[in-house]
């Protein structure tokens, strides 16, 4: 188990910020992301881009300015949980929280703060009749254990390179592969794609280009799924398991859970500190919403000053705060 | 002053339709433009054809720049994508848009 004074949801460049704000007042931080690495989307998405309203810098490249963030925390030793989900938030008697993540870990603290960006990235389920009765069923929108499809009749939808690249390879373990793709050629590696195409030739997989996956039926567990044609016909194909690969979309997840106030996919918050109506819970950067809200960093990194002000009652309830300058100051290391 | 302003014909989610005016000169794109006019598009991603919650459907072969590779990329992802979607987010404001109509497909 950890135990931290703040425990910060999400590792971007307002998370990092966070933690030398607070740092300032002496709190521990513990960062948690979805993302296997710091950074959230600079380093996922635009690592290489330049980025232009950073006060002092006429241009820093994205991966730049989290490396240089994490040289300016360094002296307060935050501590990471990489590649794992927060799935649940329990709030305690004493008003402290504790956290759990899809993979088990568990972060007790004083202080939550959402910094989670666009949310995390989640697959992106289509609009197909019956497709949520039968998750679990056979419906799955990943591929974690390829064996489970041994001598399995397989349906995959979507043209992208996971579907693509997954076609090929459970051509060989599967019984049967039918691959749906509403257009009628792949915007995917173009390697991959040619190959898609001899196998199809070859007759080892069953392709069905300018379709589109329309029902899902069984009884209990998976057994057809319906395809519309380019004249919307809807025929049927026998199908142990149904993988629709459309991509990823960032949601809030399990966030939306939480009693927080949400309104169209941000949490509300009050801009006297960036609190959300939850004691003990602020959210800041991309994921808040109020009157006025622009998401830049910037705005975040403000969000990230103000939160620590009132982050401090929660931590050192018998303490007052003096509000100090770095250039009186220093940084002082703990 | 030629073509400072633009008319685009909008059809929201329910089927509700109306015209906008827009000044070419607004430098926005033309999910920015919907959003400033209410429409119910959530645009998660800021604008970086990332998360398609600002598909819309460009009507009548209406002839506009072809998309980039980011953008196909995301539509070539989406079930729900015809050969007329775009991302909204993707698409500045210009007087090459005079006369357009769209509809607004939004997040899936």
């Amino acid at each position: 188990m950890i135990n931290t004074d703040i425990c910060i949801i999400g590792a971007g460049p307002v998370g990092l910020f966070a933690v030398f704000e607070t740092g300032l007042l002496k709190m521990r931080c513990h960062l948690i992301d979805a993302l296997p690495q710091i950074g959230g989307q600079l380093s996922e998405i635009y690592p290489h881009k330049p980025i232009y309203d950073i006060p002092g810098y006429p241009t820093i490249k994205a991966q730049e300015l989290i490396d240089n963030q994490m040289e300016q925390i360094a002296p307060f030793h935050p501590t990471f949980t990489l590649g794992e989900r927060v799935e649940k938030l329990e709030k305690l008697e004493d008003g402290s929280f504790v956290l759990t993540s899809n993979e088990g870990t568990v972060i007790t603290c004083k202080v939550v703060v959402i910094a989670g960006g666009l949310g995390s990235f989640e697959p992106r389920k289509p609009a197909v009749i019956g497709l949520e009765d039968f998750e679990g069923k056979g419906v799955s929108y990943m591929i974690k254990n390829p064996e489970a499809y041994r001598d399995q009749k397989v349906v995959l939808a979507g043209g992208g390179d996971s579907a693509l690249d997954w076609t090929i390879f459970l051509a060989d373990i599967a019984k049967e592969v039918t691959l749906i793709h509403r257009s009628d050629s792949f915007r995917g590696a173009p390697d991959s794609a040619e190959k898609v195409f001899n196998l199809a030739s070859q007759g080892k997989i069953r392709l069905l280009l300018q379709c589109n996956l329309n029902s899902v039926h069984g009884n209990g567990k998976i057994n057809k799924v319906g395809v519309l044609d380019k004249s919307k016909n809807e025929s049927f194909i026998e199908a142990d398991s149904l993988i629709p690969l459309f991509g990823l979309s960032p949601k809030l997840g399990p966030i939306a859970e939480w009693g927080l106030n949400i309104d169209k996919s941000a949490i509300e918050v009050n801009t006297f500190d960036f609190s959300t109506n939850v004691e003990g819970i602020f959210a800041i950067g991309d994921i808040n919403t109020y009157p006025g809200k622009l998401k830049l960093i910037l705005c975040g990194y403000h969000e990230a000053a103000l939160m620590a002000q009132s982050a401090f009652k929660y931590v050192f309830p018998d303490q007052k705060l003096s509000f100090k300058y770095t250039t009186v100051n220093g940084i002082n290391e703990f | 002053m030629e073509n400072d302003l633009i008319n685009i014909t909008v059809e929201d989610q329910e089927g509700t339709v109306r015209d906008l005016e827009i000044p070419t000169d607004i430098s926005l794109s033309l999910m920015e433009v919907l959003k400033a006019s209410e429409y119910d598009i959530l645009a998660t991603c800021g604008g970086m054809a990332l998360c398609a919650t600002c598909h819309i459907q460009v009507l009548d072969d209406f002839e506009l720049p072809a998309p980039g590779d980011d953008e196909a990329d995301m539509l070539d992802t989406l079930h729900n994508a015809q050969s007329d979607s775009r991302l909204s987010c993707q698409i500045r404001i210009t007087s090459e848009l005079q006369g357009m109509r769209i509809k607004i497909i939004g997040a899936e």
